[in-house]
């Protein structure tokens, strides 16, 4: 993308404000999530800057709607319910998940293509559309409203992930370890464990934050499959944002971006410890 | 598979070869002696089993979970069967009735319908079915829950004057001695008496009940009262946990009752014994004599609305068990009787809200291009070290929780928030002029293409990737201009990527539910919006199911477009 000496006035004009263009969108990806971090430390119940904060006064910043959101019963409700699902739908989605992919990695799977569509299809279906058939259909089955539901639901819609991720790690997988394995007398339940898992773990672990974030972030299913009692924190933000707008969102809000943070990093050098041991260049 | 088995052919054998003497050699056999074809078959088949039974687990949970309740919301889209169950004497007698005569359906069909109606109202069903039909025809639902409050009166008039004939007709044995099977008294005295033992020693009873069965022969000669006091026994029992012997029967049984007198004849009574005979005939001989009520005055007295023919042309459209009513609701047409027609100007809104969103979706996805084209030519034209480092910025936001960037916006777009605060404060916007970029079209477009950006982005990138520069530069040598080489050469090559980011974020934006209900206020909902409304609030299933249909048969048309273009193996994750 360097510019040549020769180039023209008009090229270099286009160079430079092709580079701005750029920076605007850069600008309009990351500035809403960035100002909301600033935002969320104002001392006031407003939700733009106060003159005070923009005059950098110590005073015109606090802690308090973190204070709340740490007090509040309502959000540590939210918040102990959401540590409670999440883990539960992505142990199911990760052990199933794993062990299917590792069969549709097989030389000879039987309509392998209409498994996969089948697995895939939960990201392919709207959401709404996901909760709408399984409000119907968990209702009449007595799962409506209850913990195993919301669970059973957020573990189907990680599925999909799980499958890409460790289908994608096992292409590189060098299955004459796994014979290599079997000559030396390990049978195949201990093949998995000593051989193939420690192979493929980066894309399970990569996996399964997929599938933790889904069900982390996940409202519409759990707005309709679950009820008062399963409250997560984005249906808790999701209520707050539509009736009674308080601050404190923000300091959720902010508190989800670091968690979304460190979760990237760790995908990032798990992608990047992954590609080194299939001996391929990270990029 | 031939050539490798002879090749194959194993070390006990003698070394014959060539395929001359193939035939008289035999099948190629296995170390274990087994035929070497037969033995490879095996082979697949144990390894095509073993990969299987590893997917299974999953597969099934997707079944149960998630395929399960899909075609659940596909069966309920057409499913209509709380009429006819709710109604079953009412729709098979309205089967007969010309909806085009402009009269209400005569006594056969009213009767039927008290006694379904009573039913109804005994099992307290009455107000779901008037919801039901409520979806059709505004004023139904207040129609039955009214009618359903009366509808037991419905036959006094012919009570009081059997019983002012015999006295004995107001007593509830002289109905079970009438109507009930001896086998079925006997058992169910039975049953009461384990019940009240159970009872007595506190033990768990837990044997079902038999259910009231009627006398053989009653029903040919008594068809209705058979069949009205065998639905009163049987509520009695079930509903109320009463005992049918010790209850006074409905006056709609008196009703029935006399119906059946008025056509029997003196032999056919005969028939049902001595005892039936004599409290039967002088009713039958009295019933011509007695002063009646025309069913339909005693409907219309309830409610007039009754009168209405279109009522009953709408219970004779809505009582088949399947229906497409929803379907045509869903695009703004209506089933009559005489067939499909539009529904009226003022409650036309799916076709519009499918549109705009389908609109609004084509905008998000122009907007999308327009801003993810030149990151992702930016970021596969720099080198690696500085594009990872710019991919984070792509990625964050990719990876930030849904709902805070909606909340961002929020907070963003408000009258008294920072964007228009910054405007004010350039003065672009005087203070009392401040824009409204919120709970309307702009904020939907604006807050979804934000959260949508990656997905378009992602795929041009990995596509813009595999693109060789040589090809640019080639082009530059031959004499192309700087936008000829980009034009004819470079973007051509993108395409593949550009469809297959738009196809995404389109699949993606048609379903979205939680960005346009908070920042869509009503101009900018989708048909989402729509479906759950009508789950949570108007709580017409039905209805819901077929807009979910429709939306999921585009979703996957897309989805099918999608694989041919680039295959499902290819989706990536970043």
């Amino acid at each position: 993308m360097d510019l040549p000496p020769y180039a023209t006035t008009g090229q270099r004009i286009w160079h430079y404000g092709f580079k701005v263009i750029c920076g605007l969108i850069f600008f309009f990806l990351i500035a809403p999530i960035m100002v909301i971090i600033p935002l969320s430390f104002n001392a006031e119940n407003f939700f733009t800057f106060t003159p005070g904060m923009l005059a950098f006064e110590s005073d015109a910043y606090s802690l308090k709607h973190y204070r709340d959101f740490f007090t509040n019963p309502d959000w540590q409700q939210a918040l102990s319910n959401s540590v409670k699902i999440a883990p539960m739908a992505t142990i199911l989605s990760v052990s199933l998940g794993t062990l299917a992919a590792v069969g549709l990695s097989q030389d000879h799977v039987p309509f392998r293509r209409a498994i996969m569509a089948i697995l895939i299809s939960p990201m392919i279906v709207p959401l709404i559309i996901s909760a709408a058939g399984m409000y119907f259909f968990y209702s009449r089955i007595g799962l409506q409203g209850t913990y195993m539901g919301v669970v059973l639901a957020h573990a189907a819609l990680g599925i999909p992930f799980v499958i890409i991720t460790v289908t994608a790690t096992l292409v590189g997988f060098d299955r004459s370890l796994t014979r290599a394995s079997a000559s030396l007398g390990a049978d195949p339940v201990k093949t998995f464990f000593r051989v193939q898992m420690p192979l493929i773990l980066p894309g399970v672990i990569s996996g399964g934050l997929f599938a933790f974030i889904t069900s982390f972030d996940e409202v519409v299913v759990v707005l309709f499959v679950g009820s008062a009692n399963q409250q997560t924190l984005p249906w808790q933000m999701f209520t707050g944002l539509r009736e009674q707008i308080s601050p404190t969102i923000l300091a959720v809000a902010t508190i989800l971006v670091a968690i979304s943070i460190a979760l990237l990093a760790t995908v990032e050098i798990l992608r990047r410890r992954s590609e080194r041991l299939r001996g391929m260049s990270p990029g | 598979m031939t050539d490798l088995a002879t090749e194959a052919g194993p070390a006990g054998r003698s070394a014959r070869s060539g395929s001359a003497e193939g035939e008289e050699t035999g099948p190629v056999l296995a170390a274990d002696g087994r035929p070497l074809k037969q033995s490879l078959r095996r082979a697949l088949r144990a390894e095509k089993l073993r990969a299987l039974a590893l997917i299974a687990p999953l597969l099934i949970f997707i079944l149960v979970t998630f395929i399960a309740p899909i075609a659940d919301m596909l069966f309920r889209s057409v499913e209509n069967e709380i009429v006819s169950e709710t109604l079953p004497r009412t729709t098979v007698a309205l089967e007969q009735w010309d909806h085009t005569s402009g009269e209400m359906p005569g006594d056969d069909v009213l009767a039927a319908f008290t006694y379904d109606l009573v039913a109804a109202a005994e099992r307290k069903q009455h107000t779901r079915l008037g919801t039901r039909l409520n979806y059709e025809m505004t004023g139904i639902s207040s129609l039955f829950r009214k009618t359903g409050r009366r509808v037991d009166d419905f036959g006094e008039v012919y009570l009081d004057q059997f019983v002012a004939l015999t006295p004995a007709w107001e007593e509830p044995a002289t109905w079970m001695s009438l109507m009930a099977e001896p086998g079925w008294s006997a058992q169910y005295e039975e049953w009461l008496a384990d019940r009240a033992a159970a009872e007595e020693a506190d033990r768990d009873f837990e044997t079902p009940q038999p259910l009231f069965e009627v006398k053989d022969g009653v029903a040919d000669v008594l068809p209705e009262t058979a069949d009205a006091y065998g639905e009163f026994a049987r509520i009695a029992q079930v509903e109320n946990d009463d005992n049918p012997a010790a209850e006074e029967p409905w006056a709609p049984v008196y009703l029935a009752l006399y119906r059946d007198l008025a056509q029997a004849t003196p032999d056919s009574v005969a028939t049902l014994g001595a005892d039936a005979q004599a409290l039967l005939e002088p009713a039958r001989a009295a019933v011509a004599g007695f002063d009646t009520v025309p069913l339909s005055e005693m409907f219309v007295d309830a409610e007039e609305d009754w009168a209405d023919p279109d009522v009953w042309a709408t219970i004779q459209a809505f009582a088949p068990d399947y229906t497409a009513g929803y379907f045509l609701a869903s695009v703004d047409l209506q089933k009559t009787p005489d067939g499909v027609s539009a529904q009226p100007e003022d409650q036309r809104i799916y076709m519009l809200l499918f549109k705009r969103t389908l609109f609004m979706s084509l905008v998000i996805m122009g907007s999308c291009v327009l801003l993810g084209y030149p990151i992702a030519y930016l970021l596969s034209n720099l080198p690696l070290r500085t594009s990872n480092l710019l991919l984070i910025l792509v990625l964050l936001p990719f990876w930030t929780s849904l709902l805070v960037r909606t909340s961002a916006w929020k907070v963003l777009l408000q009258q008294q928030g920072v964007i228009n605060d910054v405007l004010v404060w350039i003065g672009l916007v005087a203070d009392d002029g401040r824009l409204v970029m919120i709970n309307n079209q702009f904020g939907t477009i604006v807050a979804m293409t934000h959260i949508l950006l990656p997905f378009m982005i992602l795929p041009l990138y990995s596509v813009m990737k595999t693109i060789p520069p040589s090809y640019v530069r080639a082009a530059k040598s031959l004499g192309a201009t700087n936008w000829t080489a980009f034009w004819r050469v470079y973007f051509p090559q993108s395409v593949p990527g550009i469809g297959a980011g738009c196809i995404l974020v389109f699949i993606l934006s048609i379903g979205y539910y939680i960005t346009p209900e908070l920042v869509g206020g009503t101009t900018g909902t989708f048909i989402s919006n729509r479906i759950a409304y009508h789950i949570s609030s108007s709580l017409n299933w039905g209805l819901a199911a077929a807009l979910g249909t429709i939306l999921l048969a585009v979703v996957l048309i897309l989805y099918w477009a999608y694989d041919k273009l680039v295959g499902i193996d290819n989706v990536s994750l970043g």
